[in-house]
């Protein structure tokens, strides 16, 4: 419709006749904070929503999957396709994501294991962008329990540095905690559309 | 334009409309628990970021940039959005966007769309215009929800149910799903939700979103929300629409540290809100093979023509301003008429209609006591009071009326009691600052910030003492 796209155009132009000057953005906000241990503080906050944080050596991360799968009883675990062979733990069989899974298949697993790209340690965050050892989207949405590795060295202090190292044009999860809603009196219950149960391994480095 | 679906057809003025919201104890002390439970929690979530004053005074600036250079963001942000494989339209009014939307939905030869909750395809009444053109929107928002099977309307930016408690929200249920919800534990209400959509998630080919921000220069949209079924709706189907207001935009990806910021902490008064979603265009093998940006004008264009008023058009939709005001929390969203209530609502909506010889719309201006409350936590310091006595003026002038004949009588019901009146005013008042000649003597923070007599919003003076008297005389 170029039609009204150019009078849509045409009616901001005249709106703005008096074009207001604008002043430079101050951007006097934190870009970093000191914060003392974002590991031990990214724990914290991302348990502060419920979801239950494990931190262990890196070299112990199989081990730590190994046993959170099974005290669940998950038997059946989606994985993107280049999740690290290490982690396909026994006990488990492992429905890797290539060829795709089909929706059905998604939704009659246990759950998903993944990586991230980063972690916000203040606002107890995690960024999936769809690299390494991540998948698409809907692989961590229709699975119930999502199981999510983080090395120490993705984790940064605050929301600024996050999006520093995010590429913005892949498509970007953002999660904090397990799916929740606030709508009935609005008071936080988890547990909604999205997974129902959260499980973090902060893989130490 | 014909008549502006952002406001109720047949709705009554708000003083009328207002008088009987108070009349309903029980919407009222509904009310009264969410809205004082939000303040203490959106209060703390704030005070914990030492740069919370730096990060407003950047959302300002950044919005004000954008209106601005509201043309050439848009330009950018189509050009961004088509170059990744997206198809852009432009829409004057509610009834393009509809129009639009419909015609996208039938080419993808479905007869139902799954939404996710979106501020923009409630002020153009979408489900409606779908409905009408045999298309069924499934509201997807366990808040939407509670408002379509209730057959209810939104009272609520965020929380579009907040009127209703547990218990009248497990009878909804109840009544309208083939599962029954387990309890009125908000747990298993949630589950019951979860129940009656999963299918519907898992099967749509289209979905229909709104968006918080669009980013300009990449083309990045992004939704902010709790449940997931944002999610649903944004990653399964093969075709996503998105409706977003002109004024969405951020210039550039790095702005969004500060929205990302302010908005959670402001709304449901997190640290973060459980999910954000951001795409661009079209990802191959990852989400909507198809995706449509309509770009709604819908009476923006005319709020930006306004100078005072213009400044509503940085809002981020984040409800801080409905919790904090002494007026909704007696009213309820309802009583406004319109899909913005409360304070945004009050110098939105009328502006929108931009036809103050419309009864309802120009009553909207005078459902405020002009405590201030509403500026002070308002993420992106829109100056609330001030767009308010300035369009209380213009429809003052529209009508060739006194203003206590538009609408100063609602206040004299709504604080009719000096107690309740007194209350109101411990948020942070204007009115707690009058000598008692009625004249502004001194104002709290933020009125001590405005430096120029111009911005100081000194309610028509006449009117204001007429009320003050009769309420406090
Ligand atoms: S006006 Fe400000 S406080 Fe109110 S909803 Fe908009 S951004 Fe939030």
């Amino acid at each position: 419709m170029a039609d009204t796209r150019s009078v849509v155009l045409g009616r901001i132009r005249r709106a703005l006749a008096d074009r207001p000057s604008v002043e430079a953005i101050p951007r006097d906000y934190d870009l970093s904070r000191p914060l003392g241990d974002l590991v031990e503080l990214a724990a914290e906050r991302i348990a502060d929503y419920r979801a239950e944080v494990h931190q262990v050596a890196s070299a112990d991360v199989p081990a730590k999957i190994a046993s959170l799968l099974a005290a669940r009883g998950a038997t059946r675990m989606v994985g993107p396709v280049d999740l690290p062979s290490s982690w396909r733990v026994d006990g488990a069989e492992w429905l890797i994501d290539s060829p795709s899974l089909s929706i059905d298949q998604l939704d009659g697993a246990d759950g998903v294991l993944t990586g991230c790209a980063v972690a916000i340690a203040e606002t107890g965050t995690l960024v999936l962008d769809g690299g390494e050892a991540q998948g698409r989207r809907a692989l961590t949405l229709v699975p119930d329990y999502h199981l999510c590795v983080v090395r120490t060295d993705q984790i940064v202090g605050i929301v600024p540095e996050a999006l520093a190292r995010l590429e913005p044009t892949r498509p970007l999860t953002f999660i904090s905690g397990p799916s929740a809603t606030s709508d009935i009196e609005l008071d936080r219950v988890e547990g909604v559309h999205g997974p129902r149960t959260l499980h973090v391994i902060i893989a130490v480095t | 334009m014909g008549s502006n679906p952002v406001t109720w057809l047949g709705s009554p003025v708000f003083p009328k409309a207002a008088k009987a919201a108070l009349a309903d104890t029980q919407l009222r002390r509904n009310l009264r628990k969410a809205t004082h439970t939000i303040r203490d929690k959106r209060a703390k979530a704030v005070a914990e970021l030492p740069d919370w004053e730096q990060l407003r005074r950047a959302g300002e600036a950044i919005k004000d940039d954008v209106l601005s250079n509201l043309d050439t963001y848009l330009e950018r942000i189509e050009a961004a959005v088509t170059a990744r494989g997206g198809i852009v339209h432009w829409a004057l009014d509610a009834h393009e966007a509809n129009e639009i939307v419909l015609r996208l939905a039938r080419e993808a030869g479905t007869d139902e769309v799954v939404k996710v909750k979106s501020m923009a395809t409630a002020e153009i009444g979408l489900n409606e215009a779908l409905e009408a053109g045999g298309i069924r929107a499934v509201e997807t928002d366990l808040a939407e929800l509670i408002v379509q099977l209730g057959n209810d309307r939104p009272s609520h930016i965020l929380v579009p149910a907040i009127h209703r408690n547990r218990s009248e929200i497990k009878e909804i249920f109840q009544r309208e799903m083939a599962e029954k919800p387990a309890s009125d534990e908000p747990r298993d209400l949630a589950e019951a939700a979860r129940r009656h959509l999963r299918r519907k998630f898992l099967l749509a080919r289209v979905a229909v979103s709104g968006a918080n921000f669009g980013v300009a220069d990449t083309g990045s949209i992004v939704v902010v929300e709790s449940e997931g079924n944002g999610r649903m709706c944004l990653t399964l189907p093969e075709v996503l629409i998105t409706v977003m207001g002109i004024e969405k935009l951020v210039p550039t990806w790095r702005d969004l540290e500060v929205f990302l910021q302010l908005l959670p902490r402001s709304s449901t008064a997190e640290r973060m809100n459980p999910y954000t979603s951001v795409w661009t265009g079209v990802t191959p093998g990852d989400g909507p093979q198809q995706f449509h940006l309509v770009l709604l004008d819908n009476g923006r264009t005319d709020a930006l023509a306004d100078r005072v008023g213009r400044q509503a058009l940085r809002c981020i939709r984040c409800s801080a301003c409905l919790n904090v005001c002494p007026v909704y929390e007696r009213t309820g969203g309802q009583a406004y008429g319109s899909v913005y209530p409360g304070p945004i609502g009050a110098i939105l909506s009328p502006q929108l209609v931009n036809d103050m010889h419309d009864k309802q719309a120009a009553s909207l201006p005078y459902a405020s006591s002009l405590c201030g409350a509403c500026y002070e936590v308002c993420p992106v310091r829109i100056n609330i009071p001030e767009v308010l006595v300035h369009l209380r003026a213009e429809a003052v002038e529209a009508k060739g009326r006194t203003p206590e004949s538009v609408g100063m009588a609602a206040l004299g019901w709504i604080f009719n009691d000096a107690r309740r009146y007194e209350n109101a005013q411990k948020v942070g008042s204007l009115a707690r600052h009058l000598a008692p000649s009625g004249r502004i003597s001194s104002l709290p923070w933020p009125g001590s910030k405005w430096t120029s007599a111009r911005d100081v919003p000194t309610p028509p003076a006449e009117s204001f003492r007429t009320w003050w008297r009769k309420n406090r005389g």
